[in-house]
């Protein structure tokens, strides 16, 4: 029987799980987390039962449909709280995926590995935040934290909060905060019109097949409205102030690559701030079991989801930012491949078909939101860029400038940018940005800050630690697993 | 009281009626329900900061809230470096904020950051 280990449980990875089983072949599902659905369905703990909690969802019965599914079927293992922190290449088959198991950054966790037939990576993605000054003061949060709190614990962030950055995500975010109680004085898309046109207005009869994304985003805008909630464009954060919290921003125009606009600028008061500039794919799995990357860094697919490196697949946001439609078809599809089924087989006409629809959402996406080259002009010499080393812009360039070096690898050691507990998922990019255009000619090494062979944080102790076989470790019922990580 | 749950009473998710889960925060109970996380907890009582930073002693708290940024690193139960918005917080856990200041070199004083978390 073929061995499929799906890893993330998001709407990729639980679509790929049952596409797997639907071919009958034995699949382990991980998570980081202690419950399905990924940080889209991310929604209240067991503890916490609400009756109509399908309001705040997209495509809530879908997730049910799924877990439900999955949960009562034997052949489908599945292990919550489970930290992959290393795969392993092997001469033969995708490799080695070494996990921990057990409360998050607890002591004494549980270390398993496995060695399947096949891999489905659907680790998803993390808010792309870009750097200005102050965005290190508490009550300045990411639109996923503002977003994950209202959703799984009903929290507001603040009382009086804006929203900023680029993208359709920060509607679901001004969204989740008004539903939790915040009043959300304006949220600020830095594009402006002529680039939403760019994006989202050519070729609009490929969009028809997308209503249900177009019925998503309405619903976001209706409620939008209904909450008098000033939308503007070509605006943005460009400060946050206060001495131990953030106490009130700074916003004001920007041209169309992000430059802001001198003597445009409003102070407002707020108790928080909630930026989100896009999306950054969790990538270093894939990176350690040697898939090829895309231009843009994705992973790059063939049309069954297949990566460069054998017997691993790529399914949802890693392989770019398309939203949770593409992310089921995606999974779909590779949990079908992974299992030893085909792209022709009948039973996956429809979502062969649901992909081509979904997939031209993530170039919009990019044409209309996307991160434009002006964006450093919001830095000052001492703005925080790697918040966990706390390396400054101004140290940064003075690096760069007296060495001369074209290296990201050298300018990360020398200034440790990048270095922190965070192993750059915040910062890495926009360091890279940085740096490639202070160094004349762009950066020359190669390197990228997606590589990080140990791809989640683990005690010495348990690193140390005797590996559990995994077959011997079976998980008697949810209820353990879930109570293992309180 | 910035940051605050959404009294169930008034969500419009018909919440059933939550339970208690009281812990420690620097020696203070707080109280928060059963299933939050520690952050959740520590924000939804009106702390925003969590720790201090090594090298500028400057006050951080939860940024990314799904355990990518680490920003809201605590000690819990005598464990350091646990992600507060990752840890769900169980009924007496006792929580302290962490600061590590930077060994000081030749000539220089060490950072010495407020003590007080807000």
């Amino acid at each position: 029987m073929i061995q499929v280990l799906v890893i993330g449980a998001g709407p990729a990875g639980l679509a790929a799980a049952r596409a797997a089983r639907r071919l009958g072949a034995s699949v382990t599902l991980l998570d980081s987390s202690d419950q399905l659905g990924g940080q889209f369905w991310r929604h209240l703990p067991a503890a916490r039962p609400a009756a109509r909690e399908r309001i705040l969802h997209h495509g809530w019965d879908t997730f049910q449909s799924l877990s439900a599914t999955l949960e009562s079927d034997g052949g489908c293992r599945i292990i919550r709280s489970a930290n992959v922190f290393a795969l392993e290449t092997a001469a033969a088959g995708p490799g080695t995926v070494h996990v921990i198991v057990g409360a998050p950054d607890g002591v004494g966790r549980k270390r398993l590995s496995f060695s399947p037939d096949a891999i489905v990576l659907a680790t998803g993605a993390h808010d792309r935040t870009l750097p200005f000054p102050g965005w290190d003061l508490p009550g300045v949060f990411t639109g996923g934290a503002a977003q994950a709190l209202a959703k799984g614990e009903r929290l507001a962030v603040g009382r009086r909060v804006v929203v900023s950055g680029a993208g359709p995500f920060l509607l679901p975010v001004a969204a989740s905060l008004v539903a939790v109680g915040s009043r959300v004085l304006g949220v600020y898309e830095a594009n402006r019109l002529p680039a939403l046109v760019r994006g989202w207005l050519p070729r609009p009869w490929q969009l028809l097949g997308a209503w249900k994304k177009g019925a998503e985003l309405g619903g976001y805008a209706r409620g939008h409205l209904a909450h008098r909630i000033p939308y503007k464009l070509g605006r943005a954060v460009v400060a946050a102030h206060g001495t131990d919290r953030v106490e009130s921003v700074t916003v004001a125009e920007i041209t169309a690559d992000w430059t802001p606009i001198p003597g445009t600028e409003r102070r407002i008061a707020v108790d928080a701030v909630c930026i989100s500039h896009g999306f950054t794919p969790r990538l270093e799995l894939a990176v350690a079991a040697g898939c090829a990357l895309t231009l843009e860094r994705f992973v790059r697919v063939d049309d069954r989801q297949h990566s460069s490196a054998p017997g691993v697949y790529a399914a949802g946001e890693i392989t770019g930012i398309g939203g949770v439609d593409l992310a089921l078809a995606e999974g779909t599809i590779a949990g079908h491949a992974a299992a030893g089924g085909t792209i022709g087989d009948r039973a996956l006409r429809t979502t062969v078909r649901g992909r081509r629809t979904f997939q031209g959402f993530a170039a919009r996406i990019e044409a209309a939101h996307g991160i434009r080259a002006g964006w450093p002009e919001m830095l000052t010499s001492d703005t925080i860029v790697c918040r966990c080393e706390e390396v400054t812009y101004g140290h940064l360039c003075e690096t760069a400038e007296s060495t001369g070096s074209r290296s990201l690898r050298a300018i990360k050691l020398s200034t440790r940018a990048g270095l922190g507990i965070c192993q750059g998922r915040i910062c890495g990019r926009s360091v890279e940005e940085l740096l490639a255009c202070r160094a004349g000619g762009g950066l020359v090494d190669g390197v990228n800050t997606d590589r990080r062979p140990i791809s989640g944080t683990i005690r010495l102790g348990e690193l140390a630690a005797a590996v559990t076989p995994a077959d011997s470790y079976r998980l008697t019922s949810t209820s353990e697993s879930s109570k293992g990580t309180l | 009281m910035p940051s605050r749950l959404l009294p169930f009473c008034n969500d419009s998710i018909r919440p059933a009626s939550p339970t208690p889960v009281t812990i420690t925060v620097n020696g203070e109970p707080m109280t928060g329900v059963t299933g939050q996380s520690l952050a959740g907890v520590i924000l939804a009582g009106g702390t925003l900061g969590f720790r201090h930073t090594s090298v500028a002693g400057r006050p951080r708290g939860v940024f990314c809230g799904i355990g990518v940024c680490y920003d809201c690193l605590v000690e819990v139960n005598d464990q350091r470096d646990v992600r507060a918005c990752q840890r769900r917080a169980a009924e007496g856990d006792v929580v302290r904020s962490q600061h590590d200041p930077l060994p000081a070199g030749p000539g220089e004083a060490t950072p010495t950051p407020g003590v007080t978390a807000s």
